[in-house]
């Protein structure tokens, strides 16, 4: 565990409340005043307890130009989803079955763990490829249909597009 | 049938598909690898479509069913890659290598790595 400064403590504390309040607010879909008192009174409790545990966003994620990109990136990610499903049904009905698989590496540019993490999850959901590793920077990604076994090559071609974005928003 | 029944219905039916092309890719593909590939990605999408539906279809009665599913759809677009990378990961280590087509050794990036490992730990 990393020792925090009372600033960082706070802000992880106020995230993880406003996150949590917004999550039981919608699984108990009601503005009730009873609700929202026993809910609140919950999640502060539970983001007390872990201040430690979750730490991936400080209080400058509220900034609204980073939510501006999270919507892009959101856009992004469903157009690449939507791509990817078209690509495995182009695949798996084509009767010659065309696919050429292998594992690729290559580096990435992020340093949280959180953006790691996220980017990991949307390679795995774009077409054809699927991480298997990560170490340290290095990604260890099988690709159904490998086009260069070259790093900097297969980073253009793969993790490009989202990193952009991601190295904006964390 | 009102709107949201149509509009719902058709989200039903995508879903459904894209489950079924799931289903016939981990039954074509050759190695494991291959079939989580087929598998993460088309029942992600294919999942989220259904519960997305089924969020429409009740609009007409009880908007609650629409906030609930949009937040399974945020559990659902996390926990599927992980579970799928989890799976790959732990089949390499168990030693389950990849089918490989061509015949080139530098397909494998990731044996290297695990090579490595090895001889530090010796």
């Amino acid at each position: 565990m990393q020792n925090l400064s009372l600033t960082n403590k706070l802000s992880n504390f106020i995230v993880n409340w406003v996150f949590l309040m917004l999550v039981w607010i919608a699984f108990t879909s009601s503005f009730a005043t009873h609700e929202l008192i026993v809910g609140a009174l919950t999640t502060m409790v539970i983001s007390y307890l872990s201040i430690r545990l979750f730490t991936c966003c400080t209080i400058l994620i509220f900034c609204p130009v980073k939510i501006m990109y999270m919507i892009w990136y959101l856009v992004v990610f469903l157009i690449a989803l939507i791509n990817s499903n078209m690509d495995v049904a182009r695949r798996v009905l084509s009767p010659s079955l065309p696919i050429n698989p292998g594992i690729v590496k290559f580096k990435t540019k992020l340093t949280t763990n959180y953006s790691k993490m996220v980017l990991a999850n949307s390679i795995t959901l774009t077409p054809g490829t699927l991480t298997v590793d990560v170490v340290d920077d290095t990604f260890y990604v099988h690709w159904i249909d490998v086009k260069t076994t070259n790093p900097e090559e297969a980073y253009t071609e793969i993790a490009e597009r989202f990193e952009k974005i991601l190295l904006k928003i964390f | 049938m009102s709107l949201f029944e149509i509009i719902g219905g058709f989200f039903l039916v995508l879903g459904s598909i894209f489950l079924f092309l799931g289903g016939l890719g981990i039954f074509r593909m050759p190695d494991v690898y291959n079939r989580l590939q087929a598998g993460t990605k088309a029942t992600t999408l294919g999942a989220m479509s259904v519960i997305f539906g089924v969020g429409i279809i009740q609009l007409e009665n009880d908007w609650t069913w629409i906030v609930k599913a949009m937040v399974i759809l945020i559990f659902i677009a996390f926990s599927n890659p992980i579970s799928s990378h989890a799976l790959a990961r732990a089949m390499y280590k168990g030693k389950t290598y990849p089918f490989i087509k061509s015949k080139d050794k530098d397909m494998d990036a990731y044996k290297e790595y695990i090579d490595n490992q090895k001889m530090e730990e010796e």
